[in-house]
């Protein structure tokens, strides 16, 4: 009798994720996918049509999609390059230390993003802090705001944390042990990285990977106010799409495409990845 | 599944309750530009007729008609520029607006009506006017500003504001060339769209709103700038000047209007006239800094405010401005080339 009731109370529970998911998730992806294979037509009816795909190819799309890629993969990398030294140190030091590091990392997020954001534009005007900083010094006054570069740091200072910390938890979790037993069996400290710690740390590179990319390579609010909308991303030309051209079918085509392009990255991403290592057994 | 439906209907029922329960006092939905109004005077509105207003803004004219197209919310007054409500018009969204039943609408100034984009007034009453023109700093231009080239000038390369608006920059564009701002031809489209590109690198940032904020930090030498902004910037940093440049410029009116699915027309028409009321009128002008249509509310503003050249420049000058049309299906065309200048 226990068992059945514990049954329905659990076949209850899950309804109200059901409608919750349903109504907010599913419908409005139906609503997407219906869009972008529609276009109106003269009479104020819609008719089935590929045309907002294939609108896609034409150059200038393809030009701001490869530059969304382009730009997310340098944030990816430069998070990567920032984040595994630190989330190594994290590991490493006493648990007191760790945790406020682990509250700092965490911290800036307690603050809204388009916040934060915004606070980068007064850090580094013409009239900014890092340009008084320079001037202080006796340096030339830099242009940075409004730049390429500008909208990398952005990407860079808030997706940070989506990467130290799944990097953090995968380190925690390798055994001293068998760091010692490498070192036992004379591995040097470059051949321990490479044959013990790196290759175990790979799900938090991947985790990481993909939590900063997708992200970086879909926003919209970084690249119109850090880059001063000079160079169009593909979630600026989405946005432009529902907000002032008013073209939801094109829009919703685009959206469908960027999510078929992370889908098939990411898909790439975890292949390669289990081919290599941790999956299989220990290569190494 | 039957527990699901009986959820659902709970769910709908609860729903149903609630909506029935606001019912009862009417509240007026009004949708206006943001920072576009003393928002005392909605206060005011509220104590005297007893009617609610829920006050919402936007930023763009197309943010505004998608939402309004789109029909999530009704709203009863809108306040949309001139080249949108042609389009409003002709897609039907708009009320008819009896004049009959607004005391105050001989106050308005006869140059502002009988626009092309609505002739005969039969769907908007006139809110504000103003132009946009270039607004620079004294302290870092040295050259005669009087042109739309000076845009385009490498001496100032990076420290030029652009408007992050189509109709907007291809219209700098237009004037500079010497076509219309209305232009329909595609070979001075191709034409005002390699002029934005040259430009681009001498651009700082595509700005809205935040753009009056850098002009007064001193963050650019030159922009881009609405007339209102333009007076209201200058009290904050008195290096700034504002030029209509020879070439002319866009006038435009942003008007008061009533969407045909607008559930209390005759509570929007009693809010229409109360904005038009000569006194309030001059309190929501002196508020956000643009031009007032209302002849009345205008002989009551301080004599130094009537002949501010920026607010309200000489006829000489508002000969060489141009009111936008609806540019119909071949709005199209302008977007594509935006997004191509954009993505360069």
């Amino acid at each position: 009798m226990k068992t059945v009731a514990s049954r329905e109370t659990r076949n209850l529970l899950q309804y109200p994720y059901l409608l919750w998911s349903s109504l907010f998730i599913v419908v409005p992806l139906v609503l997407v996918l219906w869009y972008s294979f529609t276009t109106p037509t003269p009479t104020g009816r819609y008719e089935f049509s590929i045309s907002n795909y294939r609108r896609f190819f034409e150059p200038v799309y393809l030009r701001v999609m490869s530059r969304s890629i382009l730009l997310a993969f340098e944030a990816t990398l430069i998070c990567l390059a920032l984040g595994y030294p630190a989330a190594m140190i994290m590991v490493r030091l006493g648990s007191k230390w760790r945790n406020t590091l682990l509250l700092l990392l965490v911290l800036p997020m307690w603050i809204n993003f388009l916040l934060r954001t915004y606070s980068w534009m007064v850090l580094l005007g013409r009239q900014g802090v890092l340009n008084q900083l320079l001037q202080w010094m006796g340096l030339p006054p830099q242009s940075i705001l409004y730049s390429r570069g500008a909208v990398l740091i952005g990407m860079v200072y808030n997706f940070l944390p989506f990467m130290i910390l799944p990097l953090y938890t995968s380190l925690s979790k390798i055994g001293k042990e068998q760091i010692e037993a490498a070192e036992d069996l004379g591995a040097n400290r470059f051949d321990v990285f490479r044959r013990v710690i790196f290759p175990l740390s790979l799900p938090g590179i991947l985790t990481g990977t993909t939590m900063v990319f997708m992200p970086a390579v879909s926003t919209f609010v970084i690249s119109a106010l850090l880059g001063g909308g000079q160079d169009m991303l593909i979630g600026n030309l989405i946005e432009q799409q529902f907000l002032s051209t008013g073209d939801w079918h094109f829009g919703s085509a685009l959206s469908i495409l960027m999510m078929v392009i992370i889908l098939i990255a990411m898909t790439v991403v975890s292949l390669t990845d289990k081919g290599k290592t941790f999956e299989e057994g220990n290569l190494w | 599944m039957k527990r699901f439906l009986k959820l659902a209907f709970m769910g709908l029922f609860l729903v149903l309750l609630v909506c029935g329960c606001t019912k009862k006092s009417v509240v007026l939905n009004v949708y206006n530009w943001g920072d576009y109004i003393d928002e005392t005077v909605l206060k005011d509105f509220e104590k005297e007729t007893g009617i609610k207003i829920n006050y919402e803004t936007f930023a763009t004219n197309e943010d505004m008609y998608i939402k309004v197209k789109q029909g999530g919310t009704k709203y009863d007054v809108l306040v949309p520029s001139d080249y949108m409500i042609a389009r409003m018009i002709r897609e039907g969204l708009l009320e008819k607006i009896d004049i009959q039943k607004l005391k105050n609408y001989n106050a308005l100034d006869k140059r502002f009506l009988g626009f092309q984009f609505d002739p005969k007034n039969e769907y908007s009453v006139p809110y504000m006017w103003g132009t946009f023109g270039i607004l620079y700093n004294t302290k870092k231009v040295t050259d005669p500003v009087d042109s739309w080239a000076i845009l385009w000038n490498p001496k100032y390369k990076k420290q030029i504001l652009m408007m992050d608006s189509v109709r907007d920059c291809l219209a700098v564009a237009f004037l500079r060339l010497g076509f219309s701002i209305n232009s329909t031809n595609k070979e001075e489209l191709q034409k005002a769209k390699e002029l934005l590109i040259q430009q681009k690198p001498l651009v700082l940032a595509y700005v809205g709103d935040n753009g009056k904020d850098m002009m007064a930090a001193g963050e650019a030498a030159l922009a881009m700038s609405w007339s209102g902004d333009a007076v209201t910037v200058r009290k904050q940093n008195p290096d700034l000047a504002y030029v209509i440049p020879k070439e002319g410029t866009n006038l435009w009116v942003d008007s008061l209007v009533i969407p045909k699915n607008s559930e209390h027309k005759e509570e929007a028409f009693l809010f229409i006239d109360f904005l038009n009321r000569p006194e309030i009128a001059k309190r929501n002008v002196e508020f956000i800094g643009y031009a007032t249509p209302n002849r009345k509310a205008f002989e009551l503003l301080p004599p130094e405010v009537q002949k501010d050249p920026v607010a309200y420049p000489p006829n000489e000058i508002l000969q060489r401005c141009h009111v936008y049309i609806d540019l119909g299906s071949f709005l199209e065309e302008y977007n594509k080339v935006w997004t191509e200048i954009k993505s360069e």
